[in-house]
């Protein structure tokens, strides 16, 4: 894990204390330490290992069902009268979402390591369920910690996770969301550490973590950035994705950070408008501070005290982001904005009707920020978005906004 | 200040006796009865006093002390408040020395020289805080060293030979034997793999090796002193003062009082352990 420190690179970090600028670290337990060692020794290990990185592939291809289509958008195109807009489609992969890369990716490690169990959280419930799917594949149990207020309103994907054999359990404490499962899957952990493996499902936490995830995930940015130089023989003007902890967005950002004429766009959940309590925007709205084992912006009091957050999507309802998010917004080659509820709601509604593509509340929000910027852009620009995830599971929230009876 | 908590050990030594730390999460239930508990902690026979820094996100503690550290927020706890009531109860206790434990977030914060020049003039000895392991320990562990504040360690059973050379660098105070993996208030484990392992720790070194994680009686407190330098005791002195409350959270006479009888009797413990010790 030799980053070379080439200053004219954005994509050189972490260094070997696993941090990004100040962000990132180890702010773990110390009964913890040695997991968190042992398992980037391993990782170090396996990406460099060409049978890993062959299974990998393999599993990529006829499990997944990788390379994901990039999709141009031509109604929407259209409708909006501006740039040019290409979907990475990260909603067509198996399960539904962007999640699985990773997953792939850690359940072949946590092989690896010899580890019988598998434990992860889960907010909207993609990533448990991605985290269910690879655990039967391989025959591992696997218990997910899931916010009680998540399991009511993602009633689909509890279901999802029970048939695939996974052990739900619902965290009350707190008010029953994603940090809160965190907090719960990291007390597991510490109680089993000899035979448990933590699945985490973003680009946070502890170091290696936020790297190892990115790099899974970074398979998006990579096909992306070969299939729009194939569609248009250029690169786009514009990458966005949605972050809740940031790793769809690292994903597809990474590969294109050293273009330095790509711009960055990474939107954050506005929830009802940051003036107020209820969003989810930690860099537009919250600071720099230590959370599950990395300094990263939260939203958090004077005091230190954690918020809770709040978003239409369960999904971005968590008061941090990947340190690696923190560490680019700050140096300036990523710019974080938030998009409100409601435009995630309309933006939602639109593609559905416009392109036959049911997304994610997720992804709505980073396609709320494309309609905004579109239109402003010429016809010769191009935006690429991630579509992380389809929508299905999220088809009983939306309806019982739109006062539909299901 | 290193010298109150050297001097408690020396002369817990020459008496031949562990040392009972008491852990309680400060300003639970509200600040005025959590400060009367915290002072009728030396009274009943505690030796240290931990005090908890109540933090939103206590990722290594069970569901007792994450419950108290809920009602001290909701209560109005904050950390300058935690640091107040340890200036107010060095008005009237001179000696007994006060580790505050808590997790980074709150600190960082406040801000670390501002929270170091706060701790020392409030009367602390040393801080134990869960999510900094040595591999941090250039954010608060060396600047508070380095102010004459002990820097308490956590060392559990996966900490192996290798990384307990690294663990014990830079501690001081004493070394906090956390006897396993788990979260706070699990189940006690047995009391000869707890000996062996103080061993194990001792032979890397001089710092006294106190021992927690599920004492609750003073038969564990006896167990565990006879191999330990002392014997810490949370979840059960959380858990009696959430059980002395009302309905809805508030304190009653049985609280302070409930404390005191609980802390006596572990005292008793350690107290019998010195004769356990010496067969
Ligand atoms: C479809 C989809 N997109 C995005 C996210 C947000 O996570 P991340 O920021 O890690 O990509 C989630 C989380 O559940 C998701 O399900």
């Amino acid at each position: 894990m030799n980053q070379s420190p080439n200053l004219n690179s954005f994509r050189g970090g972490p260094d070997e204390d696993g941090r990004f600028g100040i962000y990132g670290g180890r702010f773990v337990a110390e009964t913890l330490m040695p997991l968190i060692l042992e398992l980037q020794e391993k990782w170090d290990e396996a990406k460099d290992d060409p049978e890993f990185q062959k299974e990998l592939a393999s599993l990529g291809a006829h499990y997944i069902g990788r390379p994901s289509p990039l999709y141009f958008a031509e109604r929407l195109t259209e409708h909006l009268g501006g740039a040019k807009i290409y979907f990475k489609r990260e909603e067509l992969n198996h399960t539904g979402s962007h999640k699985i890369n990773n997953c792939i990716g850690q359940i072949l490690l946590a092989k690896r390591m010899g580890k019988t169990r598998i434990i992860a959280e889960t907010g909207a419930g993609q990533h448990g369920v991605a985290s269910a799917t690879v655990a039967a594949r391989f025959g591992l149990p696997c218990v997910v910690y899931m916010g009680a207020t998540d399991v009511e309103r993602q009633a689909p994907n509890v279901f999802r996770m029970k048939l695939l054999g996974a052990e739900v359990k619902p965290v009350t404490a707190g008010h029953g969301t994603l940090k809160d499962a965190m907090n719960e899957a990291l007390r597991d952990w510490v109680t089993n550490v000899e035979d448990t493996y933590y699945l985490i499902g973003t680009a946070a936490g502890p170091h290696p973590y936020p790297e190892m995830v990115r790099d899974f995930q970074a398979v998006i940015g990579r096909e992306a950035r070969e299939q729009i130089l194939e569609a248009e023989g250029r690169l786009p003007d514009v990458v966005i994705a949605a972050v809740g902890g940031g790793s769809n967005a690292i994903g597809i950002f990474h590969p294109f950070l050293d273009d330095k004429d790509v711009r960055i766009v990474g939107v954050e959940a506005g929830g009802k408008g940051l003036d107020g309590e209820e969003h989810c925007a930690s860099i537009t709205a919250g600071s720099p501070g230590v959370l599950h084992g990395n300094r990263t912006y939260l939203l958090q009091d004077g005091d230190g005290q954690i918020k809770e957050g709040h978003s239409i999507s369960a999904g971005l309802d968590y008061p941090g982001i990947g340190p690696e998010h923190s560490w680019l917004n700050d140096v300036g080659r990523a710019e974080y904005v938030p998009i409100m509820d409601h435009e995630a709601l309309e933006a939602f509604q639109l593609l559905t009707r416009i392109e036959g593509i049911i997304p994610a509340l997720e992804p709505a929000h980073a396609l709320a920020e494309v309609i905004k910027r579109a239109p402003k852009m010429g016809k010769d620009e191009i935006i690429l978005m991630n579509l992380s995830g389809r929508g299905d599971k999220d088809i009983f929230t939306v309806g019982k906004i739109l006062g539909m009876e299901l | 200040m290193t010298a109150r908590m050297d001097r408690r050990f020396a002369d817990l030594a020459a008496e031949g006796r562990p040392a009972l730390v008491t852990y309680f999460m400060g300003g639970d239930p509200d600040y005025a009865s959590s400060l009367a508990i915290m002072k009728a902690l030396p009274k009943a026979g505690s030796d240290v006093i931990e005090l908890g820094m109540p933090f939103s996100d206590p990722m290594a503690d069970g569901p007792a002390i994450q419950l108290a550290g809920q009602r001290a927020l909701r209560a109005g706890q904050t950390l300058a408040k935690t640091l107040q009531m340890a200036r107010d109860f060095r008005l009237e206790d001179a000696d007994t020395p006060i580790v505050l434990m808590g997790y980074y977030n709150p600190i960082y914060i406040y801000g670390v020289e501002r929270f170091l020049n706060d701790a020392l003039e409030a009367g602390i000895d040393g801080l134990i805080v869960v999510d900094l392991p040595p591999e941090m320990d250039d954010e608060l562990c060396v600047p508070a060293v380095a102010r004459g504040i002990n820097f308490i360690r956590l060392a559990t059973p996966t900490t192996d030979a290798k990384r307990l050379p690294r663990v014990l660098e830079n501690t001081s105070g004493f070394v906090y034997y956390v006897s396993m993996n788990g979260i706070t208030g699990s189940a006690l484990p047995d009391p000869s793999l707890i000996g062996a392992a103080v061993l194990r720790i001792k032979e890397h070194t001089t710092l006294p090796v106190c021992v927690g994680f599920g004492v609750k009686t003073a038969e564990h407190a006896r167990a565990i002193g006879a191999s330990a330098d002392g014997v810490v005791v949370g979840s059960a002195i959380v858990n009696q003062i959430a059980s002395s409350l009302t309905a809805n959270g508030t304190v009653t006479e049985a609280t302070v009082a409930g404390v005191e009888a609980l802390v006596r009797s572990l005292a008793s413990g350690v107290r019998s352990a010195k004769l356990a010790a010496a067969e």
